[in-house]
């Protein structure tokens, strides 16, 4: 419980933070005033039309992946599983792309969440049906590696057939994300997809917490495997699809976020899993206030800064696995 | 037997430049699609095939006075096989085809994009000048120098500020042709007082601080693009700007200009 307080408090001083953070360059307590009065001048219209939405959303994709990466490492037992690497980003980016370019966003907004949601669940079943219930370490990160690789492929390709000529350069913004310029549009379309997917993903930490004693211990304290593998791949495909659809392919939150937060919360998922939720918002929202102080303008993307962060925890898990094996 | 045949080609060599020297090129190939149109204006008779751009109605502001030609890519061989006696080419047109061109004995002129409405008039004589019709060419600068000087009402202090934002958050500030455009229509172009040069990024940010009463953006192509979405940005909507779009007329220096600027005064000043 203490964690949790701890972590929430991180949670508000990153989104204070982010809210802060920009541009425009007003002094903290002008910028704060402008956000509350919203007086219809330029700044209030930059705290409650960029910033505020901008905050909101970091804090909403973070949390999704966050929460998304404990899930599936609470069920297939293995660590290395993660949104990103095992290609559920990948593929809910070019659902996303696929939406976006042949018009179907445009006519009906939630086309585009759904639509990234569609590619993340097959993404997910297929990985987790080919890494099986014990999720072996190899079949699962070799079967992500195919499903990214095909996933990124398809996008890079649909990018390039579009007439618009801006659409290939964004091949960039689906594979690594960023939180620029985003609107309460943005906002509103990813919300039910993401609660959605919260509520299903919490639903299961009592039955991944039995999974812990072994698949016969669990059914025998009544967990029905087949729904609660039913739960996480729709959770994962809901919360992760909607922020990919609106952020880009995010990738490395799931892992670093339960990684780190693991051992404070003595394994147990049933408590890791609203910690990692915390946790993943309190990263993206820093690595979102950290690409506007180092590059201020320059649209650095979040997944550079998630990568740089992520791969060398990646290195250390593959490190302890190969120790222990 | 030799030193006729020298003779024989120092003649022939004489005939084939005798007729450049006096009155001009002849047969003329333009790879760019500003000298496709300036060529155009000046002298239409010389021009044996203009650039492929010409086909796109987003990019050319006079396709109908370039339609009857052929089109060529710009590739050296394609061009050489054109046989002409003058290429026009554009300072950015790619260096490696010109330089081939040269290698091989066709003289290459070389304009660079027009960066004022000073310039158009300038690209105009100088047009003139290359092709052999420099009375053609002054004749076109000083036209469209009055039909400017007619329209052109600079800006007072207290004229409406306004602010390219184009695809990605592009604006253009001071020293190009399009903040000259803008002056012209009697705008004041935020980019510039933000002390902003030629093809610079604005965050949205800055651009909702400046407050500007009047945007310019590019007319959105087909398909979906995030870079183009921020044009539509909803903290654009509460700024209530009026808006216009850039067009063909916005590509080239030409007289065409001229068109783009009452188009700008129309939707952005007029009451």
């Amino acid at each position: 419980m203490r964690l949790l307080a701890i972590l929430a408090a991180l949670v508000g001083a990153l989104f204070l933070a982010s809210l802060l953070v920009g541009p425009a360059g007003a002094r903290p307590g002008a910028a704060l005033r402008a956000l509350v009065a919203g007086d219809g001048t330029p700044l209030s219209l930059v705290m409650r039309e960029i910033r505020l939405p901008r905050a909101v959303l970091g804090a909403m994709v973070g949390a999704s992946l966050g929460l998304a990466g404990a899930a599936l490492q609470g069920y297939l037992r293995n660590p290395l599983a993660e949104p990103g690497l095992i290609g559920v980003t990948g593929a809910a980016a070019l659902g996303a792309v696929l939406a976006l370019q042949t018009g179907l966003a445009a006519a009906a907004p939630l086309a585009l969440p759904a639509l990234a949601l569609g590619g993340a669940a097959l993404s997910t079943g297929l990985v987790i049906a080919l890494a099986g219930p014990r999720g072996g370490s190899l079949a699962l990160i070799l079967a992500g590696i195919a499903v990214s690789a095909l996933a990124g492929a398809l996008t890079s390709l649909v990018l390039n057939l579009s007439p618009n000529p801006y659409a290939a350069a964004e091949i960039v913004f689906w594979t690594l994300g960023s939180l620029s310029d985003r609107s309460w549009a943005h906002v509103l379309v990813a919300l039910p997809f993401t609660l959605a997917g919260w509520a299903l993903l919490l639903g299961t930490r009592r039955a991944l917490s039995a999974l812990t004693l072994g698949e016969d211990a669990a059914a025998a304290m009544g967990v029905r495997l087949p729904r609660l593998r039913l739960a996480l791949v729709l959770g994962t495909a809901s919360c992760v699809g909607a922020a990919t659809a609106v952020a880009g392919a995010i990738g490395f939150a799931g892992l670093v976020v339960p990684h780190v937060l693991r051992p404070l919360v003595g394994a147990r998922p049933a408590a890791l899993l609203p910690a990692s939720m915390l946790g993943g918002a309190a990263l993206v929202l820093a690595a979102d206030v950290a690409v506007r102080v180092v590059l201020p303008g320059r649209d650095l993307k979040l997944g550079v800064l998630m990568a740089l962060i992520g791969a060398p925890v990646f290195l250390h898990l593959v490190w302890r696995l190969r120790a222990r094996a | 037997m030799r030193r006729s045949r020298t003779l024989l080609a120092a003649a022939a060599a004489l005939c084939l430049a005798a007729p450049a020297a006096a009155d001009g090129p002849r047969r003329v190939v333009s790879v760019n699609l500003c000298t496709d149109q300036l060529a155009a204006i000046v002298a239409p008779d010389l021009l044996v095939s203009v650039s492929r751009l010409a086909d796109d109605p987003r990019a050319a502001a006079m396709g109908e006075a370039l339609a009857p030609y052929p089109r060529n890519s710009g590739a050296a061989e394609e061009v050489f096989l054109l046989s002409p006696d003058l290429v026009l080419a554009g300072t950015w047109s790619p260096a490696a085809s010109a330089g081939m061109l040269e290698r091989l004995g066709v003289p290459v002129a070389r304009f660079a994009p027009e960066t004022s409405l000073a310039d158009v008039a300038a690209n105009l004589r100088r047009m003139g000048e290359v092709l052999g019709r420099p009375e053609a060419g002054e004749a076109a600068a000083a036209r469209f120098e009055a039909d400017l000087a007619a329209l052109a009402a600079p800006p007072g202090p207290d004229a409406p500020l306004a602010a390219f934002w184009h695809a990605n958050g592009w604006t253009l500030g001071a020293g190009t042709l399009s903040d000259e455009m803008l002056a012209a229509a009697g705008l004041r172009n935020l980019a510039a007082e933000l002390g902003l040069g030629a093809g610079a990024r604005l965050p949205l940010e800055a651009l909702v601080m400046g407050a500007p009463g009047a945007l310019v953006s590019g007319a959105p192509y087909p398909g979906a693009s995030e870079a183009e979405a921020i044009t539509r940005h909803p903290a654009l909507a509460a700024l209530a700007p009026r808006r216009a779009e850039t067009g063909a007329d916005w590509v080239c220096g030409l007289p065409a200009v001229l068109r783009a600027i009452r188009a700008l005064r129309a939707a952005l000043v007029a009451p």
